[in-house]
């Protein structure tokens, strides 16, 4: 339990810190934070309201643990262009980016641990000297790149799947969980999700693969194949088992690192979601919609690093009681 | 990963510099692999200083037809080996042009990580106490901003130039390098022979820089290897998301064009396939030969 508290301790101060850094990141910029986006097409009234906002008259201590108290009351403040809470802009897409995400993750996930186990299994053959290279070939592509590729191909060339969004247009549905149960949505997300997950099985494929080969010379495993089980068996009921352990964490891990990278794919594919709205933010220099997109994504990735961190020690003993004495 | 493995220099003595220098160099010769990352660096290292002679004409220049129509979309042919943009630009011209900026990106990147990287390793593991701590503390920090966002925003705000890309590149890279080379210095730093240096009146610095920083070099150069990489990768990233440097003609600049220019649609796969495949065999080539030095010099990783 004291673990448990220490690895909530540290997250959640890289948290505070990462928020930190995001609001000396936004003041410390040329000009005041205003000039950034204050053009003519504002009045002084509105001008007036979005000095109020920020409370840019104060110090800077000041307007420091505003901002904070602002955030712990899930205040992220209006959007500049939408005209709407930043709050409400991010719930409406974080569905989308959340089911994007672990639809790629487990599917990557299933079958990178599968494959990784068999070619561990294949070690020395031709099929191991070229599936491998392939994989590492797919881990050093650029996300987005790979999505171009898959798009011309299944969507333009061949016709299988929507070219991008998230719903066709002129359909209607009486609320959100509707529209996302529906057949229009999962066509919409077959492509990205192929996407995302080509480029995420790498990591669990080698991973896997290389556990494997070490947990196949553990004494258990000689043990097992002392006792004469067969080979098949050994794989799943000896190695995998004991393989599997850092692949759970890493997948963790890699929800919050993909809600990152998500922001190219999402746009290739313009997918409604988090990472999108970001860059769509940044460029029209919408500054709270950008600070509260930004802080998601973060919030999203210490969340991860803190469920990465409580498996870890469920799952291997050893790291609880090994600190505890 | 880092927490996974932690590797183990096979260092009972310390090696000199120049001993260390004359293996990192005969190693591609010993590991296939390395040798072709390496073969692939050097390819694209002559692409790049022979530019102008293996690609004449201007990347942006807009050319015309014998019959003086704008030369759009013309399909890969003897006078255009990949065809032409929408706009009448040579494709095969910006991918030979586009090495240029790619190499110079990622090895500016992976200069500083590099350098900052083990210097903030070599400093906080061989002085340890509050200087440890609070250089960890801001690499943990660095550690758990959420990458492409951060350039995103970093760039967005601060403006589109390659130099703020390779800025955030290196920010956010440098605490990978420094804490494994970190780890490695608390070893090195009881071994006997830094104990005799200190012995001997060795002043921390030297002992630092002339007994430990050599055999930490090679754990430098892995991670320099995999940060060209990622910069290749991020600034293609940023460029195709509209923050990237407008002046300059890179491959995420190319891949950004064809895509808002409806290539895909199109099927021009000779304009967005190579620039993908040129940034794929500049990454493998680092993940190969940083494999490679890790299985020469940390053995306990070999024969994985």
């Amino acid at each position: 339990m004291k673990l448990v508290l220490e690895r909530f301790t540290h997250n959640a101060l890289a948290l505070l810190a990462v928020t930190t850094i995001l609001f000396f990141m936004f003041r410390l910029m040329p000009g005041t934070p205003l000039a950034a986006f204050i053009n003519e097409n504002l009045n002084a009234d509105q001008q007036q309201a979005m000095l109020e906002q920020f409370g840019l008259d104060r110090p800077m201590w000041q307007q420091y643990f505003i901002y904070l108290g602002n955030l712990v009351q899930g205040e992220f403040g209006l959007s500049f262009f939408q005209r709407r809470p930043v709050l409400d802009i991010l719930l409406e897409v974080l569905p989308n980016s959340l089911i994007l995400t672990l639809a790629s993750l487990i599917i990557a996930y299933i079958f990178g641990v599968l494959a990784g186990a068999w070619l561990a299994w294949k070690r020395g053959s031709w099929i191991e000297r070229v599936a491998v290279p392939a994989v590492l070939a797919t881990r050093a592509a650029p996300e987005f790149w790979i999505g171009m590729v898959l798009l011309a191909l299944l969507s333009f060339n061949a016709g299988w799947f929507p070219s991008g969004g998230a719903s066709s247009p002129g359909l209607a549905y009486t609320n959100n969980w509707q529209r996302i149960a529906s057949w229009d949505y999962l066509h919409h997300l077959a492509l990205p999700v192929l996407t995302l997950a080509l480029y995420l099985q790498g990591l669990p494929l080698l991973l896997m693969r290389s556990n494997m080969l070490e947990v196949m010379h553990e004494e258990f495993v000689t043990m097992a194949r002392m006792k004469g089980f067969s080979e098949w068996r050994i794989v799943i009921n000896h190695a995998a088992r004991n393989a599997l352990l850092p692949v759970v964490t890493a997948f963790a891990l890699g929800v919050g690192l993909s809600m990152g990278g998500n922001v190219v794919i999402e746009t290739v594919f313009s997918w409604p979601g988090i990472g999108r709205l970001l860059v769509q933010a940044v460029s029209v220099h919408d500054y709270p919609l950008a600070q509260g997109a930004f802080l998601m994504i973060a919030l999203v990735l210490a969340l991860m690093n803190f469920v990465a961190d409580l498996l870890y020690m469920v799952l291997d003993p050893r790291v609880s009681h090994g600190r505890k004495g | 990963m880092a927490e996974r493995a932690e590797p183990v220099l096979p260092v009972r003595t310390g090696w000199p510099l120049l001993a260390v220098l004359r293996r990192m160099a005969a190693m591609p010769l010993r590991d296939p692999f390395a040798f072709t990352g390496l073969l692939i660096y050097v390819l694209f290292v002559l692409v790049a200083l022979f530019a102008d002679q293996l690609a004449p004409t201007d990347p942006l220049e807009i050319l015309f037809t014998k019959a003086g129509k704008l030369a759009a979309n013309v399909p890969p042919s003897l006078d255009f080996p990949l065809g032409t943009t929408n706009l009448g630009r040579d494709i095969y011209a910006q991918l030979v042009h586009g090495t240029r900026s790619a190499l110079a990106v990622g090895l500016s990147a992976a200069i500083i990580v590099a350098i900052v990287g083990t210097v903030v390793g070599l400093v906080a593991g061989y002085f340890g106490g509050m200087v440890d701590a609070v250089l960890m503390r801001i690499a943990d920090m660095a550690l758990s901003l959420p990458f492409l966002p951060f350039v995103i925003v970093l760039t967005g705000f601060l403006g589109a130039s390659t130099s703020n890309i390779v800025l955030a590149v290196a920010l956010l890279l440098w605490p990978n390098s420094a804490r494994v080379i970190r780890s490695q210095v608390l070893t090195l730093r009881e071994r006997a022979y830094v104990e005799a240096a200190r012995v001997t009146g060795a002043s921390s610095w030297r002992i630092l820089f002339v007994h430990i920083a050599p055999n930490i070099l090679p754990l430098s150069f892995v991670y320099a290897a995999i940060a060209i990489g990622w910069a290749i990768i991020t600034e293609a990233s940023v460029s195709f998301l509209g923050f990237g440097d407008s002046e300059s003609v890179s491959w995420g600049y190319m891949l950004q064009d064809a895509f808002s220019s409806q290539a895909l649609s199109r099927g021009q796969y000779a304009w967005f396939v190579p620039p993908g495949v040129c940034i794929i065999l500049v990454v493998v080539a680092g993940f190969f030969i940083s494999r490679g030095y890790e299985e020469v010099f940390m053995p306990r990783l070999r024969g994985r």
